[in-house]
């Protein structure tokens, strides 16, 4: 891909010309003539060329659900994003398993975002909170992403994990680079960089479980793992072990992260919806629901093709990637009514397609809810106004929809 | 039209005047009866609108197909009465079917 070409004009290009893999469309914020023209002429759409080998593309809200909720014939192996994995990290965890191997292995590791569990959390998220926000700089504008949304969603994966505290940012790091990849996803970490923090990652891990073997009744993920039987011997598999790591490190990251910098910027964009909430803070359960819409913070989730079939009219062969692009099932107007608006008090907010469906669903999308609902209870509780001071600069990738920056000032009460 | 009541986990209970044809969950919403988020509306697919059904009534509400059964597989909360209520259609013989909610959706 070369960074100097302009993006084509997605209104006039050929049909099948139109290529969503390109990292460039979220990074420029400029994917949304290209999907709503895929959803109007060709919503089942197959692109013959691209850096990822060519791929179909689910781009309605109805076929986003049909695909995610059948999984014996769209396969989550061998990956689930819309590039390959290299040979030599070929990570394996729950999201890219069929049954019956990931229904084992996540029902180990769902009990921390039990309900009860969550209970017990949302006091310590609240004292976070509360600890990020009065120590935030007023009167300047500072990067919220650095200071807010990173710092308080890598506070949390620590105590998932009960890892070091202090050592925490290696958590974001590790992050960061393991879906960088140009091959994964078009994003501009290389691969001896994501390969070399991916073994970090292990090996830091492997001493932690070793250590945590000698506690007893522990609830994190770790000790989770370890009490159940189906994954007690985690760690001597490490390429299953690091993928269950990494899966829930970039799944209680990126994407509660992404969820909090977008809200800001959501408002800001949307003064109206911003003056709604400062008269009835009671919207913010919902507003939450919808900024988790707006931002859509994983742009899309792959499967395989596990026979040939007929979807839509089309013929889909074995073998195929079939690639669900949720950032345009989220803006599908057929069926989500003014979808390109922020509405924070919308008829059905939790009607949206960001968790995915079926038997991957997102395990942890009520702590998610809930981390987003206490920063907006605490953000209103202290400042009249969070202004944007300009453009977020955006993350190059296919797969994370995030922020590299956004800059800030805050208003106080 | 049948009676159906759904109790909420702290005990509220809520009889409703069913419509047949259309599912448990569909009329709990109808009805605006809380503790059913139904995200997917209906299809099967999010697991969010979970009931407990009284013991004596399970047969009546029908069998658990595959992927009823895969959706319910993953909920830690669940028990040899779970159903998805999206997947059981109000009929005449529901006449008196109580089901409880849970403590959360998820």
């Amino acid at each position: 891909m070369n960074e100097a070409v302009a993006l084509p004009d997605a209104l006039t290009m050929p049909l099948s010309d139109i290529d969503v893999s390109d990292p460039r469309l979220l990074e420029q914020d400029a994917w949304r003539p290209f999907f709503a023209r895929l959803r109007k002429e060709d919503p089942v759409h197959f692109q013959a060329a691209s850096n990822f080998g060519p791929f179909w593309s689910i781009t309605r809200f109805d076929d986003i659900v049909a695909v995610d909720s059948d999984h014996e014939a769209f396969s989550s192996e061998p990956i689930i994003f819309i590039g390959d994995q290299t040979e030599d990290t070929k990570l394996q965890s729950f999201i890219n398993m069929d049954p019956p191997r990931h229904d084992v292995q996540r029902r180990a590791v769902q009990p921390v975002v039990a309900p009860q569990n969550l209970a017990v959390m949302e006091r310590l998220i609240r004292s976070r909170v509360v600890d990020i926000m009065e120590n935030l700089p007023t009167g300047e504008t500072f990067d919220w992403v650095e200071h807010v949304s990173i710092n308080l969603t890598t506070q949390m994966l620590a105590t998932l994990f009960d890892f070091p505290f202090e050592r925490r940012s290696k958590l974001t790091y590790w992050s960061d680079i393991a879906v960088g990849t140009p091959e994964i996803s078009g994003g501009q970490v290389t691969h001896e960089e994501r390969l070399a923090g991916l073994q970090e990652c292990l090996a830091e891990f492997t001493q932690l479980w070793h250590q945590r073997k000698e506690v007893e009744g522990g609830f994190d993920l770790i000790s989770l793992l370890q009490r159940d039987p189906e994954t007690a011997d985690l760690v001597d598999r490490p390429l299953e072990y690091l993928g269950n790591l990494i899966l829930l490190i970039v799944g209680g990251n990126d994407t509660t992260r992404n969820s909090a910098s977008g809200g800001v910027l959501a408002l800001n964009k949307h003064p109206g919806e911003y003056d709604k909430l400062r008269a009835n803070p009671g919207l913010i359960p919902s507003m939450v629901s919808e900024i988790i819409r707006w931002q859509t913070p994983l742009a899309h989730m792959r499967r395989t093709a596990t026979r040939d079939l007929e979807f839509r009219g089309k013929q889909i062969r074995k073998g195929d990637k079939v690639v669900m692009w949720y950032l345009s099932g989220n803006y599908d107007d057929t069926v989500i009514e003014e979808a390109d608006k922020f509405i924070i008090d919308r008829k059905n907010p939790r009607k949206h397609v960001s968790f995915g469906f079926g038997i991957h669903r997102c395990m942890g999308n009520r702590l998610a809810e809930m981390q987003l609902r206490i920063l907006w209870e605490e953000i209103m509780q202290r400042f009249r106004f969070v202004e944007v001071m300009d453009e977020p600069e955006r993350v190059q990738s296919n797969f994370v929809r995030g922020y590299k920056t956004l800059p800030v000032r805050l208003h106080p009460l | 039209m049948p009676k159906i009541t759904l109790i909420e986990y702290n005990g509220t209970s809520h009889t409703i005047d069913a419509e047949p044809g259309i599912s448990l969950m569909q009329n709990a919403i109808d009805n605006s009866v809380p503790g059913i988020d139904a995200d997917c509306g209906g299809a099967c697919a999010c697991g969010t609108c979970h009931v407990f059904v009284e013991a004596d009534w399970l047969p009546a509400t029908g069998e658990v197909d595959a992927m009823e059964e895969a959706m319910l597989g993953m909920r830690p909360d669940r028990t040899d009465a779970s159903r998805l209520s999206c997947q059981i259609d109000v009929t005449g013989e529901l006449d008196g079917l109580i089901v409880r909610l849970p403590e959360f959706q998820m």
